[in-house]
């Protein structure tokens, strides 16, 4: 039992930090920053769930408890940053136009698709 | 046992340059604190496989505190970018 158990934890960490590696190499290589925040927010959350399974595996109950609080938070404030980062982005003209694909919010804020009733607070 | 965990740690070192790598490029402030929320992540895998190296949980609360600070600076700065590069 003790020895499936860290051969599983040694995969899980092994398999996590592969996930950060390759997070942090899109984090480097992709062009603009909507895709980069792609890559800062996705694989380095699914890595750090896997390392901390890993870890929960080798610890006892309570403190594996602790582990499932450290994964939930993080789950719950990475789309809260990317989402920060995105708006400020758009709203601060750094973002790169040429590279967008689809842009509803551009049209939303010009009133062109009159977003049913845009609220003029929020231009 | 020895092997795999300086595996883990070699990767998270090197996904640690990378960021790094990105956080001194930029281009952009908003660049910059993406790399550094990431950083921050990877601070916290790091810290969790010393904790499953040495079976000792007296780390563990370590742990929350940095992503709670993470997600709290992170957060701040892009507010803060924000209205910088705007007024630009």
């Amino acid at each position: 039992m003790t020895a499936v158990l860290t051969v599983l934890s040694c995969a899980l960490l092994l398999t996590g930090a592969a996930s950060c590696l390759l997070g942090a190499l899109g984090l480097v290589r992709f062009p603009d920053l909507p895709s980069r925040l792609q890559a800062a927010t996705k694989p380095q959350t699914l890595g750090l769930l896997l390392i901390l399974f890993g870890t929960g595996l080798r610890l006892d109950l309570d403190d594996a408890a602790t582990l499932v609080l450290v994964g939930l938070f993080q789950v719950l404030t990475a789309p809260v940053i990317s989402q920060l980062l995105g708006r400020s982005a758009y709203r601060s003209g750094v973002l790169r136009r040429d590279v967008l694909v689809v842009d509803d919010l551009g049209a939303r804020l010009s009133g062109d698709d009159d977003g049913a009733g845009t609220d003029r607070r929020n231009r | 046992m020895t092997v795999v965990f300086t595996i883990t740690l070699g990767m998270l070192c090197a996904a640690g340059a990378l960021t790094l790598a990105r956080l001194l490029l930029g281009p952009s402030a908003l660049d910059r604190i993406a790399a550094a929320d990431v950083f921050v992540i990877l601070i916290v895998a790091g810290t969790a496989v010393y904790v499953a190296v040495y079976r000792d949980g007296s780390n563990i609360p370590l742990l929350a505190a940095v992503a709670l600070l993470g997600f709290v600076g992170s957060a701040t700065a892009a507010r803060l970018a924000e209205r910088r590069e705007r007024h630009r």
